[in-house]
């Protein structure tokens, strides 16, 4: 089974974030990155699949050069090779244009499978995966929380709201967008940062036409509004603040 | 000409969904800022009756795509179904309720369309004559507002409590229009829902929820939050990534794809309050947010709040818990 999976890297969860200039994007100079944290838990699924059922898992990503640290920590993982999609930091491509981009690159590659991560940390659009599948004519899930591939097609676990779940069957080509948890992350061993050094990493210049347009701007980003007024405890001293809030839910709250 | 603007109405297990209503009132409120009517679509086979009841909200128009195939949820079939709704009525606006299920489907009719969502957003206003919409995004820490940069339709999804159902107008006069639509192969087959074994705590009947999130760092220092709430009479609950590591049950989870509470007293430990998982808990009585960034979402709905490391934080709590009762 040939895996194609789909890793985007995002600002570290801990980054303190800046705003630029002209309110166009996050202050990206000394930020800290990370992979997107669905994206680490599609991988790990799709190396399960390759343990249980053999073949390939071929990594792609898009991003400026950083990115690679997303692409030598898959093949150090296990990933059997890469394609890097080189863009400009600039490109942040809308979800339609991202899958398109993903779509030209990966067009020689027919794989059976392609998994992503359910939505990214930073723009949240949680779409690029399922236009993806749209744009190569395959069937897709979302929210995936278990995938058995030992039949024919496939099976898949689907998260639902409020504790429910749902099971969905469907043929192979497809595509799957995989949940934060659906198995516990493995780390890179040595011998596996060895051998990644080997491993091919294809590099690839995004075709840009009519569909790879932005369909959705951004004029501008801030940071919210505050919508309630928070009594900040303490200023700094986590024992007086600790000492305060007691007295506050004994006497304001009335809970102790 | 495209005008209008289009609800989609969503359902499950023979009940009308309540965040659909909240759709309702982004699209009226949209459409009153722009003049626009607003027409409601809901998919389904045999569906009439709970398209009659939206009947009850001021719309221009209710329609009902029926089709055998869309008796139960697929995306090849909902996306076909809305495909052939879009393509008829022409709107320059079609708005969802970001739920797990459109989430599922939108994307995919959009990509028809040559283009993406507009998804989950939190407002939207008009600005110099324009609509803007405001989405929330490094999880939560910035908003971003964005203009539809495309011909229409526009897609777009609102969240959970961007709007208040309850202010949904109600109203007479858009009968039930029922529209036969073509689905093509459904390559999804989905089995009956479920729920996993009951739980064996139930939180929702808790009046004290002392919650952690992924600030405790390791396992080994989740007995510092059990001894917190043992002292204060509580439950432990937890965010997604403590249980998607295993070191709480996932009956612990609180949020979207977890148990929704209200109780007296909801204290988050080291947890940034992301969307999903805020929707299980805003509604406790009382928050309490200790976090060691300032600027964490989690703040904006808490009553009380420390920023401070929960290392210090947590003992201390608890010793002044204990004397406190004494
Ligand atoms: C479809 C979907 C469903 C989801 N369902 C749920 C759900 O049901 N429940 C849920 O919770 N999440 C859910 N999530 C995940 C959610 O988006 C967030 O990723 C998650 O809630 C983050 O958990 P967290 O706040 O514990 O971790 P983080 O976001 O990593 O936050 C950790 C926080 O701890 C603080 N911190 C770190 N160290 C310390 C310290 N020493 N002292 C004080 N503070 C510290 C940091 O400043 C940070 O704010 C879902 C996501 C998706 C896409």
């Amino acid at each position: 089974m040939k895996i194609i999976v789909l890793m985007k890297q995002v600002a570290n969860k801990d980054a303190i974030l800046r705003i630029n200039k002209d309110q166009t994007w996050i202050e990206e100079s000394d930020l800290s990155y990370e992979v997107n944290e669905s994206d680490g838990y599609a991988l790990e699924e799709s190396l399960r699949l390759k343990e249980k059922h053999g073949g390939e898992v071929v990594v792609c990503t898009m991003g400026a050069a950083r990115v690679k640290a997303v692409i030598k920590d898959a093949l150090a993982r296990g990933a059997d090779r890469a394609i890097h999609i080189v863009a400009d930091d600039s490109l942040r491509p809308s979800p339609f244009a991202a899958a398109s981009i993903i779509a030209g690159a990966i067009k020689d590659e027919h794989p059976d499978l392609i998994m992503s991560g359910l939505q990214s940390d930073d723009n949240s659009y949680a779409q690029t995966g399922v236009i993806l599948a749209e744009l190569l004519g395959l069937p897709h899930a979302t929210i995936v929380i278990e995938v058995d591939a030992s039949g024919e097609g496939l099976r898949v676990k689907r998260e639902l709201e409020s504790g429910w779940y749902q099971w969905y069957t469907m043929p192979k080509p497809a595509l799957l967008t995989i949940q934060s948890g659906i198995s516990q992350i493995r780390y890179a061993t040595l011998k596996g940062i060895m051998a990644a050094k080997k491993k091919e990493i294809r590099e690839v210049t995004p075709q840009m036409d009519a569909n790879t347009a932005s369909h959705q701007k951004v004029t501008k980003i801030y940071f919210p509004q505050k919508q309630k007024q928070t009594q900040f405890l303490g200023n700094g001293d986590a024992k007086a603040g600790a000492a305060m809030l007691a007295d506050k839910l004994r006497t304001e709250a009335r809970i102790i | 000409m495209k005008h209008g603007i289009l609800v989609f109405i969503e359902h499950r297990a023979g009940a009308i969904n309540k965040i659909s209503y909240e759709a309702i009132a982004a699209a009226q409120d949209i459409g009153a800022k722009l003049n626009q009517p607003v027409s409601a679509v809901l998919l389904g086979a045999n569906f009439q009756d709970l398209a009659q009841q939206v009947t009850a909200y001021k719309l221009d128009g209710v329609m009902y795509a029926d089709n055998e195939k869309l008796a139960e949820y697929t995306p090849d079939g909902y996306a076909d179904a809305m495909e052939n709704v879009v393509r008829a009525r022409d709107p320059f606006l079609v708005i969802f309720p970001h739920t797990y299920l459109v989430r599922d489907f939108a994307p995919k009719l959009s990509a028809r369309f040559g283009k993406g969502v507009i998804s989950d957003c939190i407002r939207a206003g008009l600005e110099n004559g324009e609509l803007v919409f405001s989405r929330r995004i490094f999880l939560g820490k910035i908003d971003a507002d964005v203009v539809p940069n495309s011909d229409a339709p526009v897609f777009a999804t609102f969240q959970s409590g961007a709007y208040r159902g309850e202010t949904a107008e109600k109203g007479e006069g858009a009968a039930v229009e029922t529209m036969a639509v073509e689905v093509g192969e459904i390559r999804m087959k989905p089995e009956p829902a479920f729920q996993e074994v009951k739980s064996a705590v139930d939180l929702t009947k808790a009046e004290i929820i002392v919650a952690v999130g992924r600030g405790i760092k390791g396992q080994e220092n989740l007995q510092l939050v059990e001894k917190l709430a043992q002292i204060l009479g509580g439950e432990v609950a937890a965010s997604r990534p403590i249980c998607d590591a295993g070191w709480l049950p996932i009956d612990r989870q609180i949020g979207s794809s977890g148990q929704t509470v209200a109780p007296k007293l909801y204290i988050a430990l080291g947890i940034s309050g992301a969307i999903q998982h805020l929707v299980g808990m805003k509604n406790a009585s009382t928050i309490v947010a200790v976090n060691k960034d300032p600027e964490a979402p989690i703040f904006d709905i808490a009553d009380y709040g420390i920023v401070g490391d929960i290392f210090e934080v947590i003992p201390a709590l608890t010793e002044e818990v204990k004397k406190l009762k004494g």
